[in-house]
């Protein structure tokens, strides 16, 4: 078995080894043993994608058969630049989470549902994963579906500590069951007309298809299934709820890489399967994805400016920020997808962080964690609010943090653009996300803590992946190259392969 | 090239030890809390290591060279680097020698007053005096930018160190006005410019010639000076009244000197350096910002006579003089740079001397307002006598320091046959005079209306006297920095 065998079953491997363990996981009694499996499962995810990416780096693109069946039959996984980018950010992400999770969510579920709970756990790990590596556009949608109802358990998973988490599961697996459709109703228009299910199959034949209706009926279906999921404002409503109701480590998790995969998938079918119709995918992009991100921006960053509730506000935060990672690839040059790419990796490190942060403060306060209950946390945890304070400085955007990298290469796509109209937009709407953010750290350290709140202290044990995640917030915001290189290559590697 | 002499440390290392020194005094603080000595000597001690680095740093340039040091690469080409430019040499050689009289006072404040939170505060304080350096110093466009952001980060805790309600709403005015303007203004300016020459590097004779046309110059110029929040040009001065609330030696050093000289620096560095004065004057790109700078110099001095409060009003005389260097900047001529250079050395000196002297009335008797100060002159002779010298240096009266930086300001706007901004600069004077000599003129010619304990604190009135020594110094010894000034506009 040669070396290059082992780097053609990686994209396999990837996906496979969560998805496998996931059945022992329930089968395991001890909650810490569930763990360190789920440990393993998306440890060995980070391996595999992080030699993906070390093999697509040299420009070479892998392409896998899954059990060997060629497509257009069988389904094919394709790993270039921005797949091995994308699966690379989310296996790190996923990893520091189950990191994090090791104690924070036995701390918060019954000791009987710790295995299912990791059980889901790499389910869902396994199905984003999916959804990046494959080139198969139903087969995504098989993904789609693993990954939303693992999600949705794992949501469900809150109501020990509020009920609430019940209806937001709910609404999570209506409004994804709807999105989900409708990508899958899209897939069938466009298979009706092409007859193929691959995706540069597809993009081959899309531009001969002469019922020229069927494919903007097709692409419209897919994308705005895609937007859903995504959570683009104003599709976004599942998310609030989904993410301040749902246990903190899931919080971390989906926070950090759920929505991640879907605009991937989004960046795929405008970029690649539709790549040769530009006509088509123009309307969408300077219609609708622009405008929406821009709204988005906005108004994400104003009801996070209005709400209380922490883990709420980081969510309507999390839309704002989506909107950034869409209006980069809206505008559709390069410079724009590649700040896109920078942004998804970034955004994931600044929301993980935020969320292990507030997770580690609601463990210690043992009560949903309001801007009101922070009072006095600069004081009273200072190793846990100095990293959300990190975290946070690189949410704004101050500079020598992650989060100034991505603004300032947004700006600089946006500029080369000459656009000038939305680079005030989102610089005005940056300037506004400091009021939210800011209010917090206000709060954290120049007021005093509420009396009721003397026994707080420390949760030590999860130093560990919160500060690596708010280290890596600084050392990417020092040393970006390396992240910038391969955001420029994943940009040139998905219009690449439309043109 | 003959090496001359074997100097002590090569620039490169001065410029390390000048940045290392204030962050080491920022970090070890916190570490000393516990003995108060020691910590409360780290900061002077820091003072003098910075200084001496400055020094020599400003030898090297004044040498004809470019003290260079480059640290890493961000990405694409953009360097995280310093490279200290005649400009910058001067504003390093300000913040690190008044930080020496600032940290003593600091001391004597801090002490005198009871104050809580006096590791915090040393510890930022120390912290902003090295983004101020690393401002000065920086080497391109973009670590520039990334240093002002950080001092307002920094400062923030010092503006809200009393944690009472007023300074929770002075922090928040603070932040939102300097982060706002900055990142919805002078971000996208930088950017502008890397897009559209694709460099940010400070090059004499500025880089934007020949790449960006000259209608949009003026727009351009806008989203700098706006953008630039902290020289305070109105519309976008009420930070500077509002961080009033911060203890007094944060008002002297960071709101007199450091932070707001960045503004006024970054000014002038973008509009030598990037815009180039050449292409500036041919496009008349600035012709705007002359009497917008005009009008807040008169508007402020205006306020400033109606403040009662010392601090306020010394803030408001701060924003009309932060306004002669901006002004020096539009005018666009090689003297009125130089002037405007010379101006940031000189109004600081004096400035922080008025600062110095408003704390140690306040430690010493607790008097705010200037009606309260009525015959005080007696009790405390020679903090009024440095007030006095402080003022006479800013009105611009021979023999102090201030007197030069208004010669070239006005050479400089005579050459531009700007006649109305010769009567702005005169007006000003005139009012300067009312508004600066009245607690003066109070102190020693009016009755004694209250009876007060004045204390005796001689580490607050030690720094007033030898700042105000150095006002007139700085009109007998100016060849050196005058030398340094006349560089920056080649």
């Amino acid at each position: 078995m040669s070396i290059y065998t082992l780097f053609n079953n990686l994209p396999a491997l990837l996906v496979v080894v969560p998805l496998l363990l996931s059945p022992i996981a329930t089968l395991i009694p001890s909650g810490r043993l569930a763990w360190v499996i789920a440990l393993l499962g998306t440890g060995v995810s980070v391996i595999a994608a992080m030699l993906l990416c070390s093999v697509t780096a040299s420009g070479i693109r892998i392409t896998y058969f899954l059990g060997n069946w060629p497509p257009p039959w069988g389904i094919e996984f394709v790993v270039d630049g921005a797949t091995s980018l994308t699966a690379m950010v989310m296996a790190t992400l996923a990893f520091l989470a189950t990191l994090f999770a090791g104690r924070a969510l036995a701390a918060e579920i019954a000791a009987k549902d710790v295995g299912k709970a990791y059980a889901a756990w790499l389910l869902a790990c396994g199905g984003l994963y999916g959804l990046v590596m494959t080139a198969d556009a139903f087969n995504l949608f098989v993904f789609l579906e693993i990954s939303a109802l693992a999600s949705v358990i794992l949501i469900a998973l809150g109501a020990g500590q509020d009920r609430r988490a019940l209806i937001a599961a709910y609404n999570y697996l209506v409004i994804g069951a709807v999105g989900a459709t409708f990508y899958v109703i899209g897939v069938g228009f466009i298979y009706a007309v092409t007859g193929s299910l691959n995706m540069a199959d597809l993009a081959q034949r899309i531009p001969d298809v002469e019922a020229g209706s069927i494919i903007y009926v097709g692409f419209g279906f897919m994308v705005a299934g895609m937007l859903v999921k995504a959570a683009v404002f104003p599709v976004h409503i599942w998310l609030p709820a989904a993410y301040s109701y749902a246990p903190a480590a899931v919080s971390t998790l989906l926070a950090a890489i759920a929505t991640k995969a879907a605009i991937y998938v989004l960046a795929r079918i405008i970029f690649t399967v539709f790549g040769g119709v530009p006509e088509v995918t123009a309307l969408a992009l300077e219609w609708v994805v622009v405008p929406l991100s821009i709204a988005g921006i906005f108004l994400g960053t104003i009801m996070a400016i209005y709400e209380r509730d922490l883990k709420k506000m980081l969510a309507f935060s999390s839309i704002a920020q989506i909107g950034y990672i869409t209006l980069g690839m809206g505008i559709a040059t390069g410079a724009g997808i590649a700040a896109g790419f920078i942004h998804i990796g970034n955004h994931a490190l600044i929301k993980g962080g935020l969320f292990m942060a507030v997770g580690g403060i609601f463990l210690a306060t043992g009560a949903r964690v309001s801007v009101d209950s922070m009072a006095g946390i600069g004081r009273k945890m200072p190793v846990t609010a100095a990293a959300f304070l990190i975290c946070g400085l690189s949410l704004i955007g101050l500079p020598l943090t992650a989060g100034f990298i991505s603004k300032l290469y947004l700006v600089r796509a946006l500029l080369d653009n000459d656009n000038l109209l939305i680079v005030g937009l989102v610089l005005a709407s940056s300037a506004l996300s400091v009021v939210y953010l800011w209010k917090i750290v206000e709060v954290m350290w120049v007021r005093s803590a509420r009396v009721d709140a003397m026994e707080i202290s420390e949760r030590p044990a999860l130093y560990i992946p919160l500060w690596l995640v708010a280290i890596s917030n600084i050392w990417l915001g020092l040393d970006a190259g390396w992240l910038v290189g391969a955001a420029e290559a994943a940009a040139a590697s998905l219009l690449g392969a439309g043109g | 090239m003959t090496q001359v002499i074997t100097p002590l440390m090569s620039s490169e290392t001065g410029i390390l030890i000048g940045l290392l020194a204030p962050l080491l005094v920022g970090l070890v603080t916190p570490l000393l809390a516990v003995r108060s000595l020691w910590r409360d000597a780290a900061g002077p001690l820091g003072a003098v290591v910075t200084f001496v680095a400055a020094l020599h740093v400003a030898g090297a340039v004044l040498a004809g060279e470019t003290p260079r040091l480059v640290l890493l690469e961000f990405a694409d080409g953009l360097r995280f680097e310093f490279a200290v430019t005649p400009l910058g040499a001067v504003f390093g050689l300000v913040a690190s020698g008044l930080w020496i009289a600032a940290g003593l006072f600091s001391v004597g404040y801090m002490r005198g007053n009871h104050e809580k939170h006096q590791t915090r505060f040393a510890a930022f304080y120390a912290v902003a005096v090295h983004a101020a350096l690393a401002i000065a110093w920086s080497g391109n466009l973009l670590v520039l930018f990334v240093f002002y952001e950080i001092l307002t980060f920094s400062t923030f805790p010092l503006v809200t160190h009393k944690e009472s309600k007023a300074a929770r709403d002075a922090g928040r005015l603070y932040m939102s006005i300097l982060v706002g303007t900055s990142v919805v203004l002078l971000l996208p300016a930088v950017i502008y410019v890397w897009v559209k020459t694709g460099t940010l590097d400070f090059v004499p004779g500025g880089i934007l010639a020949g790449y960006v046309a000259p209608e949009v110059v003026p727009w351009l110029l806008a989203c700098f000076a706006f953008g630039t929040g902290k020289a305070a040009l109105m519309p976008f001065h009420r930070w500077l009244p509002a961080a009033m609330v911060a203890p007094t030696p944060v008002s002297a050093l960071l709101h007199a000197v450091a932070v707001v000289k960045a503004g006024v620096f970054t000014m002038l560095t973008v509009i030598v350096y990037v815009f180039g004065i050449d292409f500036l004057a041919e496009s008349s790109g600035s012709d705007w910002l002359v009497w917008l700078a005009s009008f807040t110099i008169l508007a402020s001095s205006f306020v400033a006579i109606s403040k009662d409060d010392l601090k306020a009003r010394l803030a408001y005389s701060t924003i009309s003089q932060l306004s002669y260097i901006v002004l020096g900047a539009a005018i666009a001529t090689s003297i009125a740079a130089q002037g405007a250079a010379l101006h940031i050395v000189m109004h600081a000196a004096g400035k922080i001397t008025l600062f110095f002297c408003a704390g140690a009335i306040y430690v010493r008797a607790h008097l705010t307002k200037i009606s309260e100060l009525d015959g005080q002159g007696r009790e405390m002779p020679l903090v009024f006598i440095a007030f006095f010298l402080g003022a006479l240096s800013i009105i611009g009266i021979p023999p102090l320091g201030g007197s030069w930086s208004k010669f070239y300001l006005m050479l400089g706007a005579m050459e531009r046959d700007l006649v109305l901004v010769l009567a702005v600069l005169g007006l000003s004077s005139l009012l300067n005079i009312y508004y600066l000599l009245e607690p003066v003129q109070r102190a020693f010619f009016r009755p004694k209306t209250r009876q007060v304990e004045v204390t005796s604190q001689p580490l607050t009135v030690i720094p007033p006297v030898a700042t105000a020594i150095l006002s007139v110094l700085l009109f007998f010894f100016v060849d050196q920095i005058d030398a340094l000034a006349k560089l920056v506009a080649g």
